[in-house]
């Protein structure tokens, strides 16, 4: 019987724990997603409870973030600048990472940290001699201006990242590769490369949400609405003064937020031991 | 078909020795063994014969021609590594097919000589598992398959047997040696263990300290053993050593036997006192010390289990060697000395 109510009182802890973790990550999502659909009378009434629709639901929220604002092009824009990252961070992290494991000898870890350490500088403090940059190569109030700048956070990081995979790939298998007739290079994208596939998508995915929630540089560099990105173009063109127009904002959020909810979702588990890996070497 | 040659060759990590001016030259076609305890140089060695680590110093020679700055694809050698290095994404039918890739045969034959290889290993029929749905033994195999595959002309080694289990690598010594010889590849083989080593060996070559200490046959590196590194090294349990006036007295633990056993044969004499007997059902181990002129020194003799003289703990008796089979060492330097009367 004791042992029976010990099981029970087990479980129910275990399913009780996972209920608020997963109330507590779900709920801005749920609110969002409310927002989206109530009529602003509605959401502005003090004596309405904001969870429960009050009126009908309405799209007027939907229909003025896609028709009276640009909306479709910054997701159009974010995902350009963001693919176009992700490719440059894995062009130079992952040889990088690969590098600092293998070939510097002793001080290839150290240099790592220090690469890291550039990461932790704030964008805050960089936008200003980076924007002297920006406009001296011609590309203010372009998408290429970020395209170039955002790396310089997403490159350290990754390769800081890739440096914990590779590590754990036992060097045997590489002098395998390269005795049975590759160079080195050739055994880096033939064996290294597939084997640290989850490191590799873990830093795409790492960059593209990096990409998409960066705001200072974008509001720095790019000023007309077209080339906006979702992560300025929302808080800029929904927030009139003081007026808020909550239903779009949220709207706006939300769409932009599920694909990279669906896609972590996923590779969970590839991403989950892409950030173990390291740790425990 | 190919010999390695290595002149004078040397590395050093920093100022540490780990190889120091080894000369070697392979008989093409022979199954050669680095033995030597772990720290000793001999997986460095390998590693410089493969082309992984640039010797410091010497030249190093494959076929005759000076090699020293070729990479390791360019060497025409496969090597077997104590963690057998499959590649874990591939199946079997990939990893064995890698370096036939690699060398750009034409797409029609490799499944010929893949299926070739795999059949001279018995893994036919675990072609298109990945290494991680293998055991031990396969995963062995799939690693000499990968190797052989391309027929290399020298074979390298690196403790290949020491991930299994002690009965599979009876077997798996049986079959790597018979393979060897039918395929009659030169062959370097590194290990720590002696079993080992006295079993596959042509020849055998014992380090110390980053230097060669003796090259020989099994026979000659257990029967004349060229200092007390090596006599003390090879053999299980090890040549007895006794101080003896200004030499070292050797002798192994089956001539160590009672004075009735060593009939006609000229002998020298001892007497034992007897502190503990291990019957190990073949054998048994006599353990305890010399007494009178080698005083209290520790001894171990084995008699065969066909031997049934009695033999009790916490008695003396007489024991005897044959003087042929007593080896002499200089004290200071180690190495072998004529014999001399005892």
């Amino acid at each position: 019987m004791i042992e029976r109510i010990k099981i029970w009182g087990a479980r129910s802890t275990r399913w009780g724990i996972l209920g608020i973790l997963t109330f507590f990550f779900a709920f801005p999502f749920v609110w969002m997603l409310i927002t989206t659909f109530k009529q602003t009378s509605d959401l502005y009434d003090l004596k309405h409870n904001p969870f429960l629709f009050y009126e009908w639901p309405t799209f007027e929220h939907i229909h003025r973030l896609f028709y009276e604002t640009l909306y479709g092009q910054w997701l159009i824009n974010t995902a350009f600048v963001g693919v176009l990252v992700v490719l440059i961070t894995l062009v130079l992290a992952v040889p990088a990472g690969y590098a600092l494991t293998r070939l510097t000898g002793n001080w290839g870890a150290k240099l790592g940290i220090g690469i890291f350490l550039t990461y932790l500088v704030p964008p805050t403090l960089l936008f200003i001699p980076l924007s002297r940059v920006v406009v001296n190569l011609h590309l203010d109030d372009s998408l290429w201006s970020l395209v170039l700048i955002y790396p310089t956070f997403t490159v350290p990081f990754s390769a800081w990242l890739m440096m914990g995979f590779f590590k754990a790939i036992p060097k045997d298998v590489e002098e395998a590769a390269m005795i049975d007739g590759c160079s080195r290079l050739g055994a880096f994208v033939k064996v290294v490369v597939p084997i640290s596939l989850s490191g590799i998508l873990t830093v795409a995915i790492f960059s593209f949400t990096l990409v998409m929630q960066e705001f200072v540089y974008a509001v720095t560099f790019i000023s007309s609405v077209r080339n906006m990105t979702v992560g300025v173009g929302v808080p800029t063109f929904l927030v009139h003064g003081d007026v808020y127009f909550w239903g779009s904002l949220m709207a706006g959020c939300f769409i932009a937020s599920v694909p990279i909810a669906i896609l972590y979702n996923f590779f969970v588990d590839r991403f989950i031991a892409g950030f173990t890996m390291g740790a425990v070497k | 078909m190919a010999t390695v040659e290595t002149r004078e060759i040397r590395k050093f990590f920093g100022d540490i020795a780990a190889v120091n001016g080894i000369n070697l030259l392979t008989r093409d076609g022979e199954f050669l063994v680095l033995l030597g305890p772990s720290g000793c140089g001999k997986s460095t060695l390998l590693r410089m014969i493969a082309g992984f680590e640039k010797p410091t110093d010497g030249e190093l020679l494959i076929g005759g021609t000076v090699v020293n700055d070729l990479p390791p694809r360019a060497r025409k050698i496969a090597m077997v590594f104590q963690s057998y290095a499959l590649y874990p994404h591939m199946t079997v039918f990939k990893n064995i097919a890698f370096p036939l890739k690699a060398q750009r045969m034409s797409k029609a034959l490799i499944p010929q000589k893949v299926d070739w290889a795999a059949s001279l290993f018995g893994i036919g029929h675990l072609l298109a598992r990945k290494p991680r749905e293998l055991s031990g033994g396969e995963r062995q195999r799939v690693a000499l398959a990968r190797a052989l595959v391309r027929e290399p002309s020298v074979f390298l080694l690196d403790e290949p047997l020491s991930n299994l289990d002690a009965q599979l690598r009876a077997s798996a010594r049986d079959e790597l040696q018979q393979f060897q010889r039918r395929i009659g590849t030169t062959t370097i083989y590194v290990t720590h263990d002696q079993v080992e080593a006295m079993g596959l060996g042509d020849r055998i070559v014992v380090m110390k300290a980053g230097t060669v200490r003796q090259i020989g046959t099994p026979q000659e590196i257990y029967a004349e053993p060229a200092d007390t590194f090596v006599a003390g090294f090879v053999g299980s349990p090890p040549m007895n050593m006794v101080r003896h006036r200004d030499y070292t007295l050797g002798f192994r633990p089956e001539n160590f036997h009672p004075k009735i056993l060593n009939g006609n044969t000229k002998v020298v004499g001892f007497r034992f006192s007897v502190t503990r007997v291990e019957y190990l059902g073949a054998d048994r181990l006599i353990y305890g010390t010399l007494i009178g002129d080698f005083s209290d020194q520790k001894v171990i003799a084995r008699l065969p289990a066909t031997v049934t003289v009695k033999i009790e703990p916490a008695t003396s008796y007489d024991f005897t060697v044959p003087e042929s089979e007593l080896k002499f060492f200089d004290t200071a330097t180690e190495l072998r000395i004529a014999p001399r009367p005892v």
